[in-house]
């Protein structure tokens, strides 16, 4: 029997009951359309993550505290402090640039402008580099100035003009909790990467931050106590040397042994690595789910097709008795189940994709439609078809015809 | 085609139902033989075997013993797919209840059998021209694009005999064909399968109307299963053949 005659029956079949077809078929749309939209999701929310462990620039290794070194209650020796970052900016090649940053929040005052909860960072001058930063008018703080404890101050470029206007800020200044700030600079406008808005914030030295803003418990102890270090590392040169080299520089530094483990140091690609296991756990949770949902689907898709061999008895037993032999009719059986699938599955798909696509816009969680994910979704529809369909097709193909032709 | 040919033999055709002592024997020991060109009737109280006879002859099903040569080929042990192909490309039926696909062109359904034809006789352009002439002949042309809920019983049983004509049968097989219809489209379609058999076909017809019997040369009378009595009618040309032309216009009238 000639394929492009199966697939005309199937198709005919199954447009004659459009509505029961639709109604079949509905398993199907909605476990493939959720596969898609729960991909979507995961792979949005994961594409949020790394542009927020990337925005923070790129080749870079956190070195902190280890946590169980923390707090109060411990001896300030085996704190990192702010010394430690600028040792290890001067003293371990391949580094190109270190970053220490701390935020408040803080009211910001020039002349009769008055706005509260301004994020404030406070940063090592290699904050502008590894950021990939551009200033517009005037400069960044320096190391001087961060050694100086210089009070200036860099305004992000909607900041400044909503603190300024149209005047120039640069040379004015600024009152942030009734401390008097410079302003030295304006930044270019930059927009908002990883959920970190840079042009409505304010820039000043860390150690300003420090002494007047950042009251911690730590840095009660220790006026410079910081919570970690950015190193950025040169990509032409060797991560783990680098890695090594401030574990010893550190060591040295608060008169530990090697093997204490009082520092952690991270990098970001272990960052990224941890972040992309815990997604892929989440999918394949999530791929277990829509299974589950297919197979409802197919047991549906089987529950039609046997209604629909004992409905048209007589119409099989009047193919067999031209002709049909059993493999015809299971293969008619068959085809249509798989049809009605695979129909069902691309309903799915267009579902999903729009589904996706609207979420994405109604809400404020990003999407990132994945093309395998629809090849997947179709993939299981198709096999779910074909497995679901044989029994019924099955059941056909074995009628007697004459049993079949008799048939009310 | 040649006059002495054989169309149907059997010996000895025995067909029981069931197991054990609640055996239904169905079909006695039947013996016969139709030749080529030959329209024969088969009679007999209702339970006398008619249809179990019609359907061991039209290889829908098997003999429990006894042998049936069917044009020169022994069908008594063929399997499932052997005998889809004897009913696919010799044997054409003619049912009572018409059993035309629902919600399928008049075109479509005569179409159906060479869809199943793997001997590849008719190319596929071919079928859609084979089966407007099988209409055409059976006086529905210009029905070709009606379903059956659009058309009278008896047109929708000439849409079944065009069906039945397609492959180009050795045989048709005809199980009460006028049943289901008023005398005067029995009467039609008898006048059709007569018209058929005077163009050579040869016809075995299941009927309990002794009007329509009379159409055919041999009447064979079953009883509880096996041969009661053979009745011979001679040949009628007495009947005049309707012309294609003259039966489309009956029908359209
Ligand atoms: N599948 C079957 N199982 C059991 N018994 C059967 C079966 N088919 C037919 N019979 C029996 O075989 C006998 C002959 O039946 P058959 O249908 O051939 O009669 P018939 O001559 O066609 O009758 P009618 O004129 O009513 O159509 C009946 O007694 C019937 O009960
Ligand atoms: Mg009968």
């Amino acid at each position: 029997m000639n394929i492009n005659e199966v697939l005309r029956i199937s198709w005919e079949a199954i447009g004659k009951k459009k509505v029961r077809s639709l109604l079949t078929m509905l398993g199907i749309i909605i476990g493939v359309a959720a596969v898609i939209v729960m991909i979507a999701i995961s792979a949005g929310t994961e594409a949020t993550i790394s542009d927020q462990i990337t925005s923070l620039g790129t080749n870079l290794i956190f070195v902190s505290t280890s946590f169980t070194r923390m707090g109060p209650g411990v001896s300030g020796g085996t704190q990192l402090v702010y010394d430690d970052a600028t040792a290890i900016a001067d003293s371990i090649s391949g580094v190109t640039g270190v970053v220490v940053e701390q935020d408040a929040s803080e009211t910001v005052k020039a002349g009769d402008v008055s706005l509260d909860s301004i994020s404030i960072t406070g940063a090592s001058p290699d904050f502008k580099t590894v950021r990939a930063i551009t200033v517009a008018s005037g400069r960044f703080f320096t190391y001087e100035d961060v050694t100086n404890k210089k009070k200036v101050i860099v305004l992000g470029s909607k900041l400044a003009e909503e603190l300024f206007g149209s005047a120039a800020p640069t040379g004015q200044s600024v009152l942030v909790n009734n401390t008097r700030l410079t302003v030295i600079g304006v930044l270019a406008a930059k927009g908002t990467v990883g959920e970190v808005d840079y042009d409505t914030r304010a820039y000043i030295p860390i150690s300003v931050m420090l002494q007047k803003f950042a009251i911690t418990p730590f840095s009660r102890i220790k006026g410079d106590t910081i919570r970690m270090v950015f190193v950025q590392v040169d990509p032409k040169s060797n991560m783990d040397n680098v890695i090594l080299q401030i574990k010893i520089l550190l060591a040295k530094r608060h008169n530990v042994t090697l093997a204490s483990d009082s520092f952690t140091i991270t990098t970001q690609q272990d960052i990224i690595k941890t972040q992309e296991s815990t997604t892929a756990a989440f999918r394949s949770l999530l791929a277990w789910v829509a299974g589950v949902s297919l197979i409802v689907g197919g047991i549906g898709i089987m529950n039609i097709m046997l209604v629909s061999v004992t409905e048209r008895t007589r119409e099989i037993g009047l193919r067999q008795s031209v002709g049909a032999t059993p493999n015809d009719i299971r293969g008619q059986f068959l085809t249509e189940a798989l049809l009605m699938s695979l129909v069902g599955g691309l309903i799915g798909a267009g579902v999903g994709v729009g589904g996706a696509w609207l979420f994405g816009l109604a809400s404020s969680m990003r999407t990132v439609i994945v093309l395998s994910s629809i090849l997947l979704a179709f993939g299981s529809a198709a096999a779910v078809g074909a497995f679901f369909g044989f029994y019924p097709a099955n059941q056909a193909a074995q009628l007697d015809p004459i049993d079949a032709l008799r048939h009310e | 085609m040649d006059a002495a040919h054989t169309i149907i033999e059997t010996s000895d055709l025995t067909k029981t139902f069931g197991m054990g002592d609640a055996n239904v024997v169905a079909l006695d020991h039947v013996s016969l033989e139709v030749k080529s060109g030959e329209l024969v009737a088969i009679m007999g109280p209702s339970g006398s075997g008619k249809s179990t006879l019609m359907n061991i002859l039209g290889c829908l099903s098997t003999p429990s013993s006894g042998s049936y040569i069917l044009d020169g080929e022994n069908v008594s042990n063929l399997n499932k797919v052997q005998l889809a192909g004897i009913r696919n490309t010799k044997i054409g039926y003619i049912f009572q209840s018409y059993n035309l696909l629902a919600r399928t062109t008049a075109l479509r359904n005569v179409m159906l059998p060479l869809i199943y034809d793997r001997s590849h006789k008719h190319p596929r352009e071919t079928w859609e021209q084979l089966a407007r002439d099988m209409l055409e002949k059976v006086g529905l042309g210009d029905r070709m694009g009606h379903q059956p809920q659009e058309l009278s019983g008896g047109q929708q049983q000439r849409v079944a005999i065009a069906r039945a004509l397609i492959t180009d049968p050795v045989m048709i097989i005809a199980d009460e064909p006028t049943g289901n219809l008023d005398s005067r489209s029995g009467e039609e379609i008898m006048k059709l399968l007569n018209n058929l058999h005077l163009q050579g076909a040869t016809i075995v017809i299941v009927t309990h109307d002794p009007i329509v019997a009379q159409y055919t040369e041999r009447v064979i009378h079953l009883k509880d299963g096996h041969i009661d009595t053979v009745v011979h009618n001679g040949k009628n040309h007495h009947l005049p053949a309707l012309e294609p032309q003259a039966q489309a216009e009956s029908v359209a009238a």
